[in-house]
């Protein structure tokens, strides 16, 4: 049978098979644990701590009112050490919390199960969401407790779990799904009732046929009627939210609307994960798995580490790098970051830390176009790249736009495709982002 | 301890095939039309080969050093425009002339319009049509285990099929032509190498040879389909030159627009034209409609008119 996927898309190698038989590896660290106060799409948060502070677990470090934003939340229980710019993950300096970890994780008292959860007004469960510091945990980070308010006009017609995990290399979402399988489907049933009238599907990608069978059984024994696990056809990007409506309901929408507008709300397993912990457990989202691989990496594992624990901790509990790396990256190969140095914290952002040698990494000297129309076999929105890159680079933004750029989703195809090593993606996003500051200053004046 | 980590902006891996990999898997799928050309006509095709490849190579060389320009010759295309300019000249054509074909394929035709990439017209083809032009005899004497004669296509078009070769010499290559156009066989296997390593789609070739069979049978052209597609160069033109990234558009539905018009032209040019066979000039004429093509075929956005919400 052929599995529904999307138009485009390209086949890189799935390295995957590094840690896909590694359990989730618990690490409690010691030490200072570093809070970045922007971690999430939106509004960043200020803290809302004193140096010298006793905070705990779920403790609130920094919080911003405004609607689109999530709060910031100890992971550690402990002492309030400094207030201060620490180095983050894209290379700058960021306002962080920095706690000291007193090593007892005790819990703070105002994180307790939500009582009558099963009867509760399903408005609670929002309110629970944002208070945990829930966000988009795929690497996105929107604030969940948004994404779950769409004005009241959107019907949403499909709640998507997005299990498919396409990107290179990394495992965190699959082992989730093998180790936490009943609490994503029942975090997802939680959702469905904000939601009556919804679907509930859950995506995998067909190289995952262990994740799909336990979540089929899963569904199965929790009589969970409305929800369906569904494969997906092994191609990238075929996670990314408008691939992913694509393939599941055949709908497309354009770069100006969003899933909600198509019906749908896609949330990444983690997140409907956090979801029922929040609920039920009464556990704030203060920790994550990362999958820490890559050729580079002694021992590549996945592993559950509080929010704020350093990335270097995490590699050298994978017995650091047996090679020279020339990349580390956060998150996947294909839109991930890359970082300048391992001494960042982990962030809700942070899916995998990935460390490449030379020979993966394959940095190649960019040579002229041949035209041969790989990047537009490959780019699953329906651009030429080729066309907009030299157009950046001219500074022909207008052109740039007339050309369909700003429908780029910056997956990374074009480039990954391209015989010429040309830096497509990095030419859109960079198009992008410069017409984007055009408009805000066009929008001041 | 650690070294400065690299840092750039995603993606952080790449598709192990790049343009020398592309040109050195063309230049292998050429190889056995090479081979072929050689064991019917003999060493002089060999020689004749090697001057092309060399004189190509070389201008391409002496141009990056003269313009300053990185020397880029081991991305291997310039070879491949010598081995397929060989290929289309006849094995008897005087060295001086391929040298001469060489020079204005990779200097004029290809670097004067920018280099790899820029040129507007396949550069093989723009030399070999100089050629014809310059030295119109030369170009057309073709001789076969030492006897001259012309070749299937200029019999038919002075009317005498009596003296045609076989069906199965012109598959096999055993007919007057030039050095890799008279192969069938050994352009198909070349064929299933491209695609057997993704180098070029299937829809270019096949398009451009069924019209070719359809509208030669239709204009009431006397041999029969197979033969029209199996003589004049058609397999040559059809794989290589016409799947040619640079020359031929860029989307999959603009690839089959520009093989069926090349089908069109070959077929007009063979029953109407004052020329035997018609598969270069018909690809070099195709080649200026690239832009307009590509401005047509523009692939639709994500998104865009269908199921707009």
């Amino acid at each position: 049978m052929k599995l529904p996927t999307f138009w485009g898309g390209i086949h890189p190698p799935q390295n995957k098979d590094l840690t896909v038989s590694e359990g989730i590896e618990r690490y409690l660290p010691r030490g200072e644990l570093v809070f970045p106060m922007a971690q999430n799409i939106g509004a960043p948060c200020s803290p809302v701590v004193a140096k010298g502070e006793r905070v705990l677990v779920g403790s609130r470090l920094g919080n911003n009112d405004a609607f689109v934003s999530a709060p910031i939340l100890s992971s550690v229980s402990g002492t309030v050490k400094d207030i201060a710019m620490r180095l983050t993950t894209p290379g700058i300096y960021e306002n962080c919390v920095i706690v000291e970890n007193d090593g007892l994780y005790e819990m703070a008292p105002e994180w307790k199960p939500l009582e009558n959860y099963e009867t509760a007004d399903p408005k609670e469960y929002l309110k629970r969401i944002r208070e945990a510091g829930i966000v988009g945990f795929g690497g996105a980070t929107f604030p969940t407790a948004v994404k779950l308010s769409p004005p009241p006009d959107k019907k949403i017609k499909w709640l998507i779990v997005n299990g498919v995990e396409c990107e290179p290399f990394l495992n965190c979402d699959n082992r989730l799904m093998l180790e936490g399988t009943e609490k994503v489907i029942k975090g997802l049933l939680l959702v469905m009732r904000l939601f009556p009238e919804a679907r509930g599907i859950i995506a995998i990608e067909n190289n995952k046929p262990e994740a799909i069978k336990i979540m089929e059984e899963a569904a199965a024994r929790l009589a969970a009627e409305n929800v369906t696990v569904q494969p997906l056809a092994v191609k990238y990007p075929q996670g990314a939210e408008k691939m992913l409506i694509e393939a599941l309901t055949g709908q497309e929408y354009p770069v100006t609307a969003l899933p909600a507008d198509v019906g749908c709300i896609i949330l990444n397993v983690r997140t409907v994960y956090q979801i029922f912990s929040a609920i039920v457990d009464g556990e704030p989202a203060v920790s994550r798995v990362v999958t820490v691989t890559g050729d580079a990496i002694a021992h590549p594992k996945n592993i559950r580490v509080p929010l704020g624990a350093s990335v270097r901790e995490l590699v050298e509990l994978c017995g650091g790098f047996k090679e020279q790396p020339v990349k580390i990256l956060s998150g996947g190969p294909m839109m991930g970051v890359s970082m300048r140095s391992i001494d960042v914290p982990v962030v809700k952002g942070t899916s995998g830390i990935l460390a490449l040698t030379a020979k993966s990494a394959m940095l190649k000297p960019i040579t002229p176009c041949l035209h041969c129309g790989r990047c537009v076999s490959a780019c699953p929105v329906g651009l030429v790249p080729t066309v907009l890159e030299p157009l950046v680079l001219a500074r022909q933004y207008k052109r740039f736009e007339e050309e369909g750029g700003m429908n780029c989703i910056e997956c990374g195809s074009c480039t990954y495709a391209c015989p010429a090593n040309r830096p497509l993606t990095q030419g859109c996003r960079d198009g992008k982002s410069s017409v984007m500051a055009m408009r805000r200053k066009a929008a001041t004046k | 301890m650690e070294r400065l980590l690299v840092v750039s902006s995603s993606p952080h891996i790449h598709s192990p095939l790049d343009t020398q990999k592309i040109m050195g898997w063309v230049l292998a799928a050429l190889a056995p039309a090479g081979l072929a050309g050689i064991y019917f006509f003999g060493l002089r095709a060999a020689a004749v080969m090697a001057v092309c490849v060399i004189s190509c190579v070389a201008f391409e060389y002496i141009w990056d050093k003269c313009a300053k320009k990185a020397v880029a010759i081991d991305d291997l295309s310039a070879a491949v425009t010598g081995l397929l300019l060989a290929y289309n000249l006849p094995p008897t054509i005087p060295f001086w002339m391929a040298v001469l074909g060489s020079l204005f394929a990779i200097i004029v035709v290809k670097q004067l319009f920018g280099g790899l990439g820029c040129n507007i017209v396949n550069p093989a083809l723009a030399g070999r049509a100089m050629m014809l032009t310059s030295w119109p005899v030369p170009m057309t004497t073709w001789s076969i285990d030492g006897v001259s004669g012309a070749t299937p296509l200029a019999l038919i078009k002075a009317g005498t099929l009596e003296n045609l070769p076989s069906l199965q010499n012109i598959f096999i290559g055993r007919v007057g032509g030039c050095i890799g156009e008279t192969s069938a066989l050994a352009l198909l296997i070349g064929f299933a190498i491209l695609l057997y390593k993704d180098i070029i789609k299937w829809q270019t070739p096949v398009i451009y040879v069924a019209v070719v069979a359809i509208l030669c049978t239709l204009f009431g052209r006397p041999v029969g389909p197979l033969y029209e597609v199996l003589t004049g160069g058609l397999f040559l033109g059809a794989i290589f030159m016409a799947t040619d990234y640079t020359t031929s558009p860029i989307t999959l539905r603009g690839q089959m627009i520009f093989a069926a018009g090349c089908g069109l032209l070959t077929a007009l040019i063979r029953t109407w034209g004052g020329y035997p066979e018609g598969v270069s000039y018909s690809i070099l004429i195709m080649n200026l409609t690239v832009p307009l093509i590509d401005r047509a075929t523009k692939p639709r956005i994500f998104g865009e008119v269908k199921k707009h919400v």
